[in-house]
């Protein structure tokens, strides 16, 4: 496993942790690039604040600053580490205990000879 | 943190070897426990799909056929965009205990790094979407 995929994820899951940062991360998804005074006119934030989340996303990875006059630097979401953040989650959600339930239950009824009925069936189970 | 690459699950049915391959490789089995439907082309390099009622498909590789003690496959990852190339590998291994078997499922991968997080030139989804719109823009401009 690479070294730095931890650390990739560890920098999303903190940056999500964070309400404002939440917002910017997802404003910049909906709307693209923005600048920090666009991301102020859309969010609950100051202007301050905005500009210290984004200096610590792009730290972290997350956003780009496109080149640009300081003031007229647009943001732009880095999709990359969230993609890693997703497969992270995707281990999370993968479930093994109900398909092997499932599949024990569905040994011992056909050895009694009934018919079988999946498991993640009856339970609304997505595999 | 603990990145999880690896998801291991034995669990011990009191069946012999036999019969839990057959409920791992044929398409009777595979569509009775896992999927609601499946189809099957039980060798290495086959297809494979199991489909749900309602409405999930899931398509496999055949890897391993190692009758009745290896049986693998790759397969997308669920959740992940349709057109993530990357799989995970699951493989079941049997072992005869008694007259049960000890059936080990490993599933790998997860951890794998996608080509472009490094990158800058090519940023996913959002340089995607930016230049497909930019050479909407040319087509418009050029009708």
């Amino acid at each position: 496993m690479p070294p730095d995929i931890e650390a990739i994820a560890e920098q999303v899951f903190a940056a999500l942790a964070d309400p404002s940062r939440r917002a910017i991360l997802a404003t910049l998804a909906a709307k693209g690039p923005a600048t920090a005074t666009d991301l102020a006119a859309r969010l609950p934030i100051t202007r301050q604040a905005i500009a210290k989340h984004l200096g610590l996303l792009s730290e972290a990875g997350l956003v780009t600053a496109e080149p640009g006059e300081r003031r007229r630097v647009r943001y732009r979401l880095r999709s990359a580490p969230m993609q890693v953040a997703q497969r992270f989650l995707a281990a999370l959600a993968r479930d093994w205990d109900s398909p092997l339930d499932a599949l024990a239950d569905h040994l011992d009824r056909s050895a009694s000879g009934q018919t079988t009925t999946p498991l993640h069936e009856m339970r609304g189970h997505h595999v | 943190m603990g990145f999880p690459d690896r998801i291991e699950r034995t669990v011990q049915p009191a069946h012999p070897p036999g019969k839990v391959w057959a409920a791992l490789t044929t398409a009777e089995g595979l569509g009775a426990w896992f999927g609601n439907e499946a189809t099957i082309d039980l060798r290495p390099g086959g297809s494979a799909q199991m489909k749900w009622t309602e409405g999930h498909t899931a398509d496999m590789r055949v890897e391993r056929v190692e009758e009745p003690t290896v049986f693998a496959y790759t397969w997308h990852i669920y959740g992940l965009p349709d057109d993530d190339p990357r799989r995970t590998y699951v493989e079941f291994t049997l072992e005869p205990v008694g007259a049960g078997t000890r059936l080990t499922v490993v599933e790998s991968g997860f951890a794998q790094l996608p080509d472009d997080a490094h990158g800058k030139a090519h940023d996913g989804n959002t340089q995607g979407w930016a230049s497909e719109l930019g050479e909407l823009v040319d087509y418009l401009n050029a009708a």
